[in-house]
């Protein structure tokens, strides 16, 4: 149960590895925190975040061996957390970025892409909010990206993905309301990590660790949606009303 | 979905009103993976009264009132005290102990081990509980009384501020105190500063039967804890105002709707302190006061927690021994510093507590309550840091209005924890019964 001051007291990390994830699970402990699980396949990267959680403080660190991508393991895995104490915030933090070029020359890498970034969330995300309703509370917080806000030349194949997930997670925070699960999806524009170490980053690019804070906020406030940075709001409902032709040839 | 008086941290629940034993029995019986709980009138400020994904039980039905000729009360559970106060003046007699407020019910009383303001004179709740009667886990109905087995013993103390983990109790009999009218006789001191409030109460607490201060926090440096004591005794015969007629039972005059925004910023509530230490005489002795306003100051608004706005507040109370009577100061210098608007600051009296009960709160010494507003991680790191010192100096926080200690923190100001646990294995192996505050502080 997490606490009158939106205090969890365990995590469930999916995508244990991920940069944003874990950045965001060091913003939520407390010395309330007792319980991290990290569900990822099983790498040194793996066993250096598990080590990186129990130098931060964190009593209990745990791992389970997750592949995304194989939706028919989600079930059995999720079971295998739900099994022990309860799981007050659940992040929804794997993906894939890709690269545009080649997944556009081999369709198979895209569909690959939609798969973990898009199937794994679907499967994930039902999966994690069924337990959460039989808990009667508890929250989903779903890693999307501005990119799904409006397909662009640059990225649209992980963008289509974002937007599947993004908007499967709206409809899933209104179907939840009053069942006391809550949804967060929190929509990052550029985030300098690993994932995009080789990019060189757009305007307002922010940190794992500014996403993680806008995490933390959006589960005390109770939001459904947050921008990191929050003027990206702004900036996107802008894009969003630009037309075609002259969005095509904007430098985004 | 159920929340505390707090309004923080709710839970969806499926909420039963048995109307029988048989029922409630069978509830029981059926519990599922997540399990029972009995609420009462949801007074408590925390999760103590919430069990997320299970089941709850309101025992309203169980709500029938007894006085006998020797003054004892039977009471059902789910009678709320607001309702057994008119009976009881009636035959010149009133509750061994009251809270603050009259909208709880037995069961919560007996669940918390509830103190009030005599409690320097006449302990807790339970010690004056003669006997309990408490449906537990196997389906069985126990009348547990004070001459009892040992066993019996051993359950009943457990459950008197067990909140509720031991089993469903369903009807209690306690004792009662003479009132001969239905007034107080009130002396009113303002203290200017904190010692002085300090001085006053433990001079005159062996002289009165009711006594507490309420401190202001608001004011900085000297004047920090400035205060109104006050000390009450029952009117005897003769004494008493007629016209201080016991309050009916119905409702608070006056209520606050759901607000989408807390109007208690820090000035408002600066202000409101200011005038309420004006408000109060310099020095009054013995003046007859009506009970209501005396015992239940805060009942005359109804739903006043809804000025906290939607992210609700919370009740930061502890007990120290004599010893560590600074945390007081303390506490107040902290909460001040951080800017948190506190509000409706209250200092009482312990006398010894009751041992035999492993989580009943009071203990001889002082015992502070401060409402907060439920804001950010530097209220929550600062409230860490007096948990710490609370528990340096003796101390311990109390489970009905907790809603954000850790596990270690309640471990170690209930050194009997691992007693009640024990108590509990033996009564309820599965955890059937159980709460979101159990889960959360490994009760
Ligand atoms: C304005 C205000 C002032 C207060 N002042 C004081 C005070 O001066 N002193 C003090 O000690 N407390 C005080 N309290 C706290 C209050 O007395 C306790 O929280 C009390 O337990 C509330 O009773 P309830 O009926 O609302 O119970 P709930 O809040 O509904 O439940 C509290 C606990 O009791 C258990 N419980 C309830 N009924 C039963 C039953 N039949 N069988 C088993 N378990 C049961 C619940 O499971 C839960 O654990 C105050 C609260 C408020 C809101």
């Amino acid at each position: 149960m997490s606490d009158a001051l939106h205090r969890p007291s365990s995590v469930l990390l999916l995508g244990g590895t991920s940069d944003i994830g874990l950045a965001t699970v060091r913003a939520l402990a407390s010395p309330a925190l007792r319980r991290v699980v990290l569900a990822a396949r099983p790498s040194p990267a793996r066993d250096a975040a598990v080590e990186q959680l129990t130098e931060a403080g964190v009593p209990e660190v745990c791992v389970r061996d997750f592949d995304a991508a194989d939706t028919a393991s989600h079930a059995q895995v999720l079971d295998s957390v739900f099994a022990g104490p309860d799981v007050d915030v659940v992040v929804v933090a794997f993906g894939v970025l890709g690269e545009q070029r080649e997944l556009e020359e081999a369709p198979d890498l895209a569909v690959e892409l939609a798969r973990v970034n898009y199937l794994g969330g679907v499967s994930s995300c039902l999966l994690a909010a069924q337990r959460l309703r039989r808990q009667g509370h508890g929250s989903i917080v779903v890693l999307s990206s501005v990119a799904g806000d409006r397909p662009r030349r640059s990225n649209f194949v992980y963008g289509s993905s974002k937007a599947g997930l993004d908007s499967l997670a709206r409809g899933l925070a209104d179907s939840l309301r009053g069942t006391g699960v809550h949804v967060l999806v929190v929509r990052p524009g550029f985030v300098r990590s690993s994932m995009t170490e080789h990019l060189d980053p757009a305007p307002l690019a922010v940190t794992p660790a500014d996403v993680a804070a806008a995490v933390v906020d959006g589960l005390r406030r109770g939001s459904t949606v947050v921008y990191v940075p929050r003027v990206m709001r702004l900036v996107m409902t802008g894009l969003r009303h630009v037309p075609g032709p002259i969005f095509r040839r904007l430098p985004v | 979905m159920l929340h505390g008086w707090g309004g923080t941290a709710p839970s969806r629940a499926h909420v039963v009103h048995p109307g029988t034993l048989e029922e409630l029995a069978a509830v029981v019986a059926d519990a599922g993976p997540r399990g029972v709980l009995v609420r009462g009138a949801g007074r408590s400020y925390g999760d103590a009264a919430q069990n997320g994904g299970g089941t709850v039980l309101d025992l309203s039905a169980f709500s029938s009132v007894r006085v006998l000729d020797d003054g004892d009360v039977v009471a059902g559970a789910g009678a709320v005290l607001a309702h057994l106060v008119p009976v009881l003046l009636r035959r010149g007699r009133f509750l061994p102990v009251t809270p603050g407020t009259r909208y709880v019910t037995v069961g919560g009383a007996v669940a918390a081990d509830v103190h009030g303001k005599n409690h320097h004179v006449d302990s807790s709740f339970g010690a004056h509980v003669r006997r309990l009667d408490l449906l537990t886990a196997d389906g069985t109905l126990r009348r547990l009384c004070r001459d009892g087995s040992p066993a019996e013993q051993r359950l009943l103390d457990a459950t008197l501020g067990g909140m509720g983990l031991t089993g469903a109790v369903t009807e209690v009999q306690f004792g009662t105190v003479p009132a001969p009218t239905a007034s107080i006789l009130v002396d009113t001191h303002r203290a200017d500063d904190l010692d002085t409030v300090m001085a006053l109460m433990a001079e005159g607490d062996d002289r009165h039967r009711y006594s507490v201060a309420w401190v202001d926090g608001t004011v900085a440096g000297a004047r920090l804890g400035r205060g109104v004591v006050t000390f009450g005794d029952h009117a005897p015969e003769g004494d008493g105002d007629p016209r201080h007629r016991t309050p009916p039972p119905g409702e608070p005059r006056v209520g606050v709707p759901p607000l989408p925004v807390s109007p208690l910023h820090r000035h408002a509530v600066a202000a409101f302190n200011e005038a309420w230490f004006r408000r109060a005489p310099r020095r009054r002795i013995a003046e007859p006061t009506p009970l209501a306003p005396f015992f239940y100051p805060l009942d005359a608004v109804g739903g006043w927690n809804r000025l906290y706005g939607p992210s609700g507040f919370l009740q930061y109370q502890f007990a120290v021994p004599d010893s560590g009577a600074a945390m007081v100061r303390r506490t107040l210098e902290q909460l001040r510093a951080l800017r948190v608007p506190a509000y409706l600051t209250v200092l009482k009296r312990f006398g010894p507590g009751r041992d035999a009960s492993p989580l009943s709160f009071p203990m001889a010494g002082w015992t502070l309550a401060v409402d907060v507003p439920a804001r950010d991680a530097a209220l929550a790191r600062a409230l860490d840091r007096l948990d710490e010192q609370v528990l340096e100096a003796g101390g311990r926080l109390y489970l009905a209005k907790d809603s954000r200690a850790v596990p270690a923190t309640i471990a170690a100001g209930y050194p009997q924890l691992d007693r009640f646990r024990a108590v509990r294995r033996d009564v309820d192996p599965d955890g059937v019964f159980v709460s979101d505050l159990a889960r959360r502080l490994d009760l």
